[in-house]
């Protein structure tokens, strides 16, 4: 297999801020691969100079074999680009705004027309057409989003964060229309804040904070190194609290925690973790209001890669 | 690079009818304006409003489009700032199409409102009394000298933070620009010291061009209609001799 892009020590500064501080990204054709990373750890810069709109300071890149420098045309033609910036515009409908797209990729108004008829076919947005893009819902506005940068069929696809902001159920439409994506065989760069999304979508994952890789790995190989699955349970009484306690400690791989005055939480190697504590809770007649299975949110896979708290970024500009 | 333009200029002119306030811009306000000053100040600045509109119309016509070409630098910024340029610069089409294609989308808008100015004129009682190619020329000239001067405010658009800041500056350069003129009352009528910037001002030259090839009443300001239009296609000459440059670096700096 080929890589359908490859990106060597790219580096890229805004003033006295790094925002790439020496980035390599390679993505075998037909992949998808998942940039993880905080608000301002340069996910979104690393898309722009893949997508031609920002020129790195340093470094090299190439999509399916073409300079994103040197040869930045050509790029874009094999390109599509999705999420935080590369907008529609609201002020048209959703029909235009493709049919506009369309002309620009040099397709003739009657193909362009066909091609956005599938498009809004495929996204389910044939009813919202003949509206303004403004009055669609998050959901819809993604939609579009996607459906207008996949007008020229690109090999390469860019979702930058696609569904921050969306509520769960949104969420999922989101992923299967990516996995259509993946199945039609478009390499996908994918940045996102949530390893669950990450994990769901990506063959392999690779970690950024402030500017550098601190990982990189499949998405098993991730989980097995920041601690995997995460068991939480609330039970209805704080009384049964200390015995609760107690089996976490049987069950999890590290002494547990208490996230909230109510809550337990501790890390386990297997889902098989989950089975045991049902089956002893029950036996034991605890009662219990919360219990779940949950992967490790983005602060704790910092906190178990880099041994360190993160701190707060969220305020930093998403450069 | 052309058809994209036009792909992009088509784009300006589906929003404008998509969109009543932008719609209103070149419709509804030059009749208001028209209504207001014909018929309210009509009658104490020139005694009579069929005296007044022969006088104000001209400078009506050419107060919107200056108002109408200053819009795009708030466009354009609207467009950066809400990422639509990320998805032209992210298609295979020339880096300066989406501008031009603005540009190209402006000329209908004015043509729209000139048109709609002219006949709603037409209609209260503006009297055309010169050949009908006069008309056509004075379309030219004021749609070549908004052509120069929204490079101005695409400068402006392009270096400033947010729209409402270039609304704001645009204001603060049409505003002195089209009172301190001839739009309204005659130069005369106006204070010496002000009379000095009025008579260098090139809007005074364009309404006086408008007005003598509207109405054949040149010499308002004191110079034949051929001296107008001289004026006002060195001051076209200048404006984007200047500005065009200073806009195309800050949009490049910036696409």
């Amino acid at each position: 297999m080929t890589a359908a892009i490859e990106a060597h020590g790219l580096i890229k500064h805004f003033g006295k801020t790094k925002a790439l501080d020496g980035i390599d990204l390679t993505v075998e054709t037909g992949r998808v691969l998942g940039v993880l990373g905080p608000n301002g750890a340069g996910k979104t810069t690393a898309v722009r100079i893949l997508a031609t709109l920002l020129r790195p300071d340093g470094g090299t890149a190439t999509v399916t074999g073409l300079d994103v420098v040197h040869q930045a045309k050509a790029v874009r033609r094999t390109i599509g680009l999705t999420g935080q910036f590369a907008s529609v515009d609201e002020d048209l409908t959703g029909m235009q705004n493709l049919v506009m797209i369309g002309q620009l990729l040099d397709l003739t108004t009657a193909q362009a027309k066909i091609r956005a008829r599938e498009l809004l076919e495929e996204f389910d947005l044939t009813e919202a057409a003949g509206r303004l893009a403004k009055t669609y819902s998050g959901g819809m506005r993604r939609r579009l989003d996607l459906s207008a940068s996949l007008i020229g069929r690109p090999a390469v696809v860019y979702l930058d964060e696609p569904t921050t902001g969306l509520d769960p159920a949104k969420r999922d439409d989101v992923w299967d229309m990516i996995r259509v994506l993946v199945k039609q065989g478009t390499t996908i760069l994918l940045t996102t804040q949530y390893l669950e999304e990450a994990d769901a979508l990506a063959n392999e994952i690779t970690v950024i904070d402030h500017g550098k890789i601190i990982a990189h790995d499949t998405p098993q190989g991730l989980k097995r190194q920041t601690g995997g699955q995460t068991l939480e349970v609330r039970p209805t009484s704080v009384d049964s609290l200390p015995r609760i306690r107690e089996l976490l400690i049987k069950f999890g791989t590290r002494e547990p925690e208490q996230p909230a005055p109510d809550l337990l939480a501790v890390p386990v190697a297997d889902e098989s973790a989950l089975t045991h504590l049902v089956a002893a809770v029950a036996a034991e007649k605890i009662s219990v209001a919360e219990l779940s299975l949950r992967l490790p949110s983005l602060d704790e896979v910092f906190y178990s890669l880099t041994g360190q708290k993160k701190k707060d970024d969220s305020k930093e500009a998403a450069a | 690079m052309i058809r994209d333009s036009f792909i992009l200029a088509k784009r300006t002119v589906t929003k404008m009818f998509r969109n009543p306030e932008q719609f209103v811009d070149v419709t509804l306000q030059p009749i208001l304006m028209t209504v207001i000053f014909v018929f309210i100040f009509g009658g104490a600045i020139a005694g009579s409003t069929g005296k007044y509109v022969e006088f104000a119309l001209p400078g009506i016509i050419v107060q919107t489009i200056m108002f109408t070409s200053l819009t795009i630098g708030v466009n354009l910024n609207t467009d950066i700032q809400k990422g639509i340029f990320d998805r032209f610069r992210s298609l295979p089409i020339a880096r300066s199409a989406p501008l031009f294609g603005a540009v190209l989308g402006d000329i209908v808008r004015h043509s729209i409102a000139i048109t709609v100015t002219l006949v709603f004129g037409a209609i209260i009682g503006f009297e055309f009394n010169t050949p009908w190619w006069h008309t056509g020329l004075a379309i030219v000239v004021i749609i070549a000298f908004a052509v120069s001067l929204c490079w101005v405010s695409v400068l402006i658009g392009m270096l400033a933070r947010s729209s409402g800041a270039v609304q704001g500056l645009s204001f603060l350069i049409v505003f002195p620009l089209t009172f301190a003129s001839s739009t309204f009352v005659p130069a005369s009528t106006l204070p010496t010291w002000m009379q000095g910037f009025v008579s260098i001002n090139p809007v005074t030259h364009v309404i006086e061009s408008m007005r003598g090839l509207l109405t054949g009443n040149t010499g308002v300001a004191g110079d034949t209609l051929t001296g107008q239009l001289l004026w006002v296609i060195a001051s076209c000459v200048v404006l984007f001799a200047v500005f065009f440059p200073l806009a195309m670096w800050a949009y490049r700096r910036k696409i």
